[in-house]
């Protein structure tokens, strides 16, 4: 009895996971999977087998729009990169105290603090025409004209994703960090390693499965993205999100369905190929 | 704090993390995958009735539903949506309301799902009071007349009790009654535009490059741009309210070409965004709703509604029944409607700028200089106060675009679902990405 009952456990103790996976997350990508392959007419679907879904999103728009979306992924994810690992470095090096480290840490989800809109809202007052910064620039006479391109645009639309989005990619980073055992960095120095040396052999190899999983955050964020993408873009930046948006906001569900399955596998493949890179298993 | 041991730290960061992940995934309550409950009522007494309202932000109105309560003695509750969510959960979620207040270029959508009941008009009172053009499709032989779009009379009637049918003649059997309806046209900054805008082409006018905006819907935001485009000559429609394919893809080529040109700063989606565009100055010229300018002239922003040589775009919502209304909850509904037609509501909306379905009904309910103001269109004898106490007006101030029949008789199109909605959204989108 307690033998099968310890073979049992296992099994178990996942069962409620599983049934809440297959219930919220399989299934509903199930049924759009399915939907997917449905007939609509404007205002109604019916359960059919038809690829002219998939045929009516293979255009030229679709392709033009994951381009962008791609632009918009590489640039967040650089800047977020750059940006991130030195804090995280930070964070994890140079600030001595664990309470130090907490309260800084804590600081970093401030963008989180506050709502969506009223965040998008108030970047208007700094960088809208009549703006902080564009008032900043003139009153020194840096510029005459107000610089446009720092609200409504894909500057600031990679502007909103990275402050929103930055700390995905610190929390991983600072606890890869954290992880490093600090006498690998005294036995390297020992062996005469400079300072560039020592982050390049062993804190940057040791670092990579948090710049993974951090990276995995920001591809699933971005991809997906179109709250930002609209407001920060005034309307005008296209990303695969916001088009799906705009099909169901015009009811076209089956077109709608179609490209989210597409855009689930292209963001499946980017993150099967960020795992064939890096190893993440360790740093679960 | 001293306790802290680096493993916990690490345990608790990631639990953060996970959380901020959990919650920026969570659908907002109130959206169609995570609908806001209903109450649910099953009793024979009226007092316990509580009909459950959806629409959009600018239609439900807390103290519309405060006095109703009051006046009825039934319960209300309200939620606000965006026009599409609105229309999702009109089409994909019938239980979730008992009264729909939608506006009529909905209804090509909404009606063929079987989701609304028809209205028995011989049980609604003041029917016959309702502005003519809603009812018969005529209005003193003025240009509204011989308006294009989804004009409210060509989907105000079904052709029987249990049709899903548009009836072109007025028969027993009405889609919606009429609740909010206005003439919509641009709205600009006076003070940043510095003189009189009377034309629709002015929105692709180089002299205000980069700062007009339109709508990113492309239902109505592609009726603005064919205001524009027929305005300026660019292009002709045989009917802007249902374009062919080749007239979609000449409007979206002009689009992309403005677009190209860097003649808009912003498309917004909502009212927000619209009246937010505008007091900031980051936007000068752009189509707007008539609530929008005032929320942005309540700021103390001028703004104005600018009554155009082409005529105007007209958009209208109304009140329409769920298929589950029966019994006392569907004479309840039926009461409601009664009560909305009889004046107060119309005296309440007509305040906020729009107009009643019936005025005459609504004219009891206000004072003569607010009728002659908002309906007349004469200087304000005094100061005018919208229904939350804003002076909107002051004394001897007239209200942009003159008396009801100059604005309302000169609506030239209608918000519009086009024969070819799927194709217009495609290449909408198209114009986005562009």
């Amino acid at each position: 009895m307690s033998e099968t009952w310890k073979a049992l456990k296992p099994y178990a103790l996942i069962t409620p996971q599983t049934l809440v996976f297959l219930l919220f997350l399989v299934f509903p990508i199930l049924m759009i999977g399915v939907v997917s392959f449905w007939e609509f007419n404007g205002y109604s679907m019916t359960p059919a087998f038809t690829l002219a879904n998939y045929q009516g999103i293979l255009t030229d728009v679709t392709f033009k729009t994951y381009l962008n979306t791609f632009k918009f992924l590489g640039m967040v994810w650089l800047a977020t990169l750059l940006i991130g690992y030195p804090v995280a470095y930070f964070l994890a090096f140079h600030v001595p105290k664990l309470e130090w480290q907490i309260l800084l840490f804590l600081v970093c989800t401030i963008p989180f603090w506050t709502s969506n809109i009223i965040r998008m809202i108030s970047w208007v007052p700094l960088l809208g025409r009549e703006g902080l910064v564009n008032q900043m620039f003139m009153g020194v006479g840096l510029i005459q004209q107000p610089m446009e391109f720092l609200l409504y645009s894909d500057f600031a639309v990679v502007l909103g994703m990275v402050h929103l989005y930055i700390i995905f990619m610190i929390a991983p980073i600072f606890n890869s960090l954290m992880r490093i055992e600090r006498s690998l960095v005294t036995a390297a120095e020992d062996l005469g390693a400079s300072g560039l040396q020592v982050f390049k052999e062993v804190i940057l190899p040791l670092s990579a499965p948090g710049i993974a999983i951090g990276s995995i955050f920001i591809v699933t964020l971005v991809m997906g993205e179109f709250v930002t993408v609209r407001l920060m873009g005034g309307g005008q930046s296209a990303s695969v999100g916001k088009l799906i948006q705009t099909q169901i906001g015009s009811l076209q569900y089956p077109l709608a369905a179609a490209n989210a399955i597409v855009l689930l596998a292209v963001t499946m493949l980017i993150i099967v190929s960020i795992l064939r890179v890096l190893d993440i298993r360790k740093e679960l | 704090m001293g306790k802290f041991s680096r493993r916990q730290v690490i345990r608790t960061g990631l639990a953060a993390g996970a959380f901020l992940t959990a919650t920026r995934c969570a659908a907002p309550s109130g959206t169609p995958n995570n609908p806001a409950s209903g109450p649910q009522v099953n009793t024979n007494q009226s007092k316990d009735v509580t009909l459950r309202l959806i629409g959009t932000g600018v239609s439900q109105i807390n103290d519309i539903r405060d006095k109703a309560q009051e006046d009825l003695g039934f319960k209300f509750d309200m939620r606000a949506l965006s026009t599409e969510e609105n229309n999702q959960i009109a089409i994909t979620q019938p239980g979730q309301y008992d009264i729909f207040d939608g506006e009529y270029f909905s209804l090509p959508l909404v009606v063929p799902s079987g989701n609304l009941q028809p209205i028995d008009i011989k049980r609604i009172t003041n029917y016959d009071k309702i502005v003519s053009f809603f009812r018969t499709g005529e209005f003193k032989g003025m240009p509204v007349e011989k308006s294009q779009g989804t004009a409210p009379f060509k989907v105000q009637y079904l052709t029987g009790a249990d049709s899903k049918e548009f009836s072109d003649t007025p028969t027993d059997y009405a889609t919606l009654i009429p609740f909010q309806y206005n003439a919509d046209t641009l709205g600009y900054r006076p003070d940043l535009v510095g003189r009189t805008i009377e034309s629709w082409g002015e929105l692709f006018n180089e002299e205000f490059k980069g700062k007009t905006s339109i709508l990113d819907i492309p239902q109505i935001g592609i009726m603005d741009a064919a205001m524009v485009a027929e305005s300026l000559g660019l292009m002709t429609f045989a009917d802007k309210g249902n374009m062919t394919k080749a007239e979609i893809d000449q409007i979206i080529e002009i689009l992309k070409e403005q677009k190209a040109n860097g003649q808009f700063r912003a498309f917004w989606k909502t009212f927000d965004e619209s009246v937010n565009l505008m007091s900031s100055g980051e936007v000068v010229l752009q189509s707007m709703w008539s609530p929008a300018v005032t929320a942005v002239q309540s700021q103390g922003t001028e703004c104005i509604y600018a009554p155009l040589k082409e005529g105007y775009r007209g958009w209208g919502g109304g009140i329409g029944l769920s298929k589950n209304l029966e019994g006392v909850n569907l004479d309840a509904a039926y009461e409601y409607i009664n009560w909305m037609l009889d004046g107060w509501v119309g005296a309440f909306l007509g305040r906020q700028g729009y107009y009643s379905a019936a005025p005459e009904t609504a004219r009891k309910f206000m004072s003569t200089s607010e009728w002659d103001f908002w309906y007349e269109g004469k200087p304000a004898a005094e100061d005018i106060v919208d229904p939350f106490g804003k002076t909107l007006a002051k004394a001897g101030v007239s209200r942009d675009g003159g008396s009801f029949d100059e604005r309302f008789g000169n609506i030239v199109c209608w918000n519009s679902t086009m024969e070819e909605n799927t194709y217009l959204v495609q290449k909408w989108n198209e114009f986005i990405a562009s």
